[in-house]
């Protein structure tokens, strides 16, 4: 065991306990060694093998089932543009397109500086609403139109936290312009009804 | 009758901010909880539910009640799992509850768990939903604090904790063996029913798996009753509905109204119609899995049995929008293109159907489609209808034999233009 999974002895005691059998434990403790080191690497595979006594092979094998376990570093940001029928109907190729441009690389690589890594998913993202639609980071970036891409690469560049940008402390409360029969629980997406909660703010 | 309608599931959403308990709590929350363990036994609730008609949220519509009467009373430990998977293309609905009414979602459960007799709870939740994750983690800590989550609910005999277990990008973890799978610490392949997760569940044991906005349903069926409930909307499938709607409508959003409300109400009384000189090409009523309707089909009542009369399937109410300028040829090759890539690769047909459906769908858009290949196409349903071990396989094909139905002329107007006959492509 590496002194890094010996110090995470608490949190990988925490996990173990929320389930009644062992195993269950994998994908949390995937989870917590990619969150750590940004990817999974050989040696949290051996890790995670030896405090759920399965073989690595064993563990490979499962976490290679999941397209979010990654097994080589990426950029520091990782930008997924959703592709599935309603990103695609809003707009989703001209969005890939203008970001392979704006970042010099295609889909699957990471640029030079180490920065961005571009990805394109063809899983709905679940913000069908909000379409194009990408998430970095984990954070929503909705109606993404060039022009707000632009702003977001910008202020990444200048090391603005993507927690910050996506604003997510101000979830929109506030009452809304323009009653909606009370069915509708979002903002009105469309042009002229005002702020939406768009995810990210700059 | 929609006039009179009042929000359910997402009252309040957008107004305050309920994902804090003292402001769900300040709207009756939790008293549903309250309720049931102070005075109801658990076949009490397990009653309410089975009397109030509720059927499943998740995609298949099975009556709620019946499925948790399923569970052997042999004294095993039992367990009860809120799908929180949501990726059907076209579908938000149970993120929008997860990030903005969390507690709704935690109440629902510990009312099942009570219901059924839970030993444990787990929520397994999409890997992609970073959010909701932290929404969700608060919100249980919270919870817990106030005796609503953990050991003695409210003092009462009644104990249960939930474990949520975030999953990793796999769309068919939704599906429910295939969730339990993955919830073990397998691959998230699913196996064959039966024996149907009630009797042998996680790890073997009997469990229920229900859907984030089935469970969001009981916490109200237990405070205002079975007959409330069951007076909402189609008699045979009662109660409140977020329906999803994208594509071409002018305010795409979240609607939450009764099931059986028509299609055409819910297109164009909320969410805006269409824009200006543009006609409905194909709906797919119950997201990317499900066979299309056309404008011919704009009255039908979005509830399970009449979305089903009319040909397609009410699933999980995701309501994407064509018009007259999408490529009918090229929106089923996206969607080929996901379930072909999402397809857990145990059995054939779906393995090698559709990634030959992707294949032949590609080439026709590319320009260099053969005249066989629209007989290719059709003949693929047949040949994998039946012959799987999940629905995965078949609702790789709604979309592309329901399009066929209607659209063929386009198909073949594709293969010998080479090209679309569109004004614009679906781009
Ligand atoms: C390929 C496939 C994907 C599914 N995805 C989901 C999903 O994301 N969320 C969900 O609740 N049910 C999903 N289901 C349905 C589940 O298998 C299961 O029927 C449902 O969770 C039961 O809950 P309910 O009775 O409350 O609807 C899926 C089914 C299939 C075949
Ligand atoms: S039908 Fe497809 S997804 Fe379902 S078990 Fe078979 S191969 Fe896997
Ligand atoms: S299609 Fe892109 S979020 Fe659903």
């Amino acid at each position: 065991m590496t002194p890094e999974w010996a110090q995470r002895r608490a949190v990988v005691d925490e996990i173990l306990q929320r389930y009644p059998e062992r195993r269950s434990a994998i994908m949390p403790l995937l989870h917590l060694a990619q969150e750590s080191r940004g990817y999974v690497a050989r040696e949290d595979i051996e890790a995670i093998a030896e405090i759920l006594a399965m073989t690595p092979a064993q563990v490979e094998s499962v976490a290679s089932f999941y397209a979010l376990y990654v097994r080589r570093p990426r950029g520091r940001h990782t930008l997924t543009v959703c592709s599935n029928l309603a990103c695609v109907l809003g707009g989703a190729r001209s969005l890939v397109e203008h970001l392979r441009q704006r970042l010099g690389v295609e889909p699957g690589e990471t640029t030079d500086d180490g920065l961005f890594t571009l990805q394109v998913t063809g899983e709905c993202l679940a913000a069908c609403d909000q379409a194009p639609v990408l998430q970095v980071d984990g954070y929503y970036v909705h109606r993404a139109s060039p022009d707000k891409v632009d702003r977001l690469l910008e202020a990444l560049r200048r090391g603005v936290p993507m927690a910050e940008l996506a604003d997510r402390a101000a979830l929109p409360h506030e009452a809304e312009g323009g009653a909606q029969g009370g069915a509708r629980p979002e903002t009105p997406a469309g042009p002229g009804k005002g702020a939406r909660a768009d995810g990210w703010r700059l | 009758m929609a006039g009179a309608f009042e929000p359910i599931l997402t009252a309040g959403i957008g107004r305050m901010a309920l994902e804090r308990i003292e402001v769900y709590e300040s709207q009756g929350g939790y008293e549903a909880l309250r309720k049931a363990v102070r005075q109801m036994t658990p076949q009490a609730v397990q009653k309410e539910v089975t009397d109030s008609n509720l059927r499943g949220r998740g995609g298949a519509g099975f009556p709620t009640g019946r499925k948790w009467s399923f569970l052997p009373d042999d004294g095993r430990p039992r367990y009860l799992v809120c799908n929180a998977d949501e990726s059907e293309p076209g579908t938000f609905k149970d993120r929008l509850l997860l990030e903005r009414n969390p507690h709704l979602v935690i109440e629902g459960i510990m009312l099942a768990g009570y219901a059924i007799g839970a030993a444990r709870a787990f929520v397994y939740l999409r890997g992609e939903f970073r959010q909701a994750y932290e929404v969700l983690q608060r919100a249980l800590a919270e919870a817990r604090r106030r005796s609503y989550v953990g050991d003695r609910v409210l003092g009462s005999d009644f104990s249960l904790e939930i474990v949520v277990h975030r999953g990793a990008g796999a769309y068919i973890c939704g599906e429910e063996t295939g969730l339990l799978s993955s919830l073990q610490g397998g691959r998230g392949e699913p196996r064959l029913k039966p024996p149907f997760p009630a009797t042998a569940g996680l790890y073997g044991q009997p469990t229920v798996v229900n859907n984030v906005e089935t469970l969001a349903c009981v916490p109200s069926i237990v405070s205002r009753g079975a007959r409330w409930f069951a007076s909402i909307g189609s008699p045979k499938s009662p109660g409140p509905k977020i329906f999803s709607v994208s594509g071409r409508v002018r305010r795409p959003g979240n609607y939450e109204l009764p099931l059986g409300t028509p299609l055409r109400e819910i297109l164009f009384e909320h969410a805006g119609g269409l824009e200006p000189g543009r006609r409905i090409k194909a709906v797919q009523p119950g997201g990317g899995s499900s066979a299309i309707l056309t404008e011919a089909h704009l009255d039908v009542a979005m509830d399970f049995d009449s979305v089903a009369q009319a040909g397609s399937m009410l699933g999980s109410a995701g309501v994407i929008v064509l018009d007259d300028r999408d490529c009918i040829v090229e929106a089923a090759q996206v969607l080929a293109e996901f379930y072909a890539h999402e397809s857990c690769g145990q059995c054939t047909p779906c393995r090698e159907g559709l990634h030959w459906a992707a294949r032949v769908l590609r080439r026709i858009v590319a320009g260099g489609g053969r005249p066989e290949d629209i007989e290719v196409l059709q003949s693929l349903p047949s040949r994998i209808a039946g012959r799987t071990i999940c629905p995965l396989a078949d609702a790789g094909v709604g979309f592309l034999s329901s399009s066929l139905k209607y659209f063929v002329d386009e198909y073949r107007a594709h293969v010998t233009l080479g090209r679309c006959v569109r004004e614009a492509y679906v781009a």
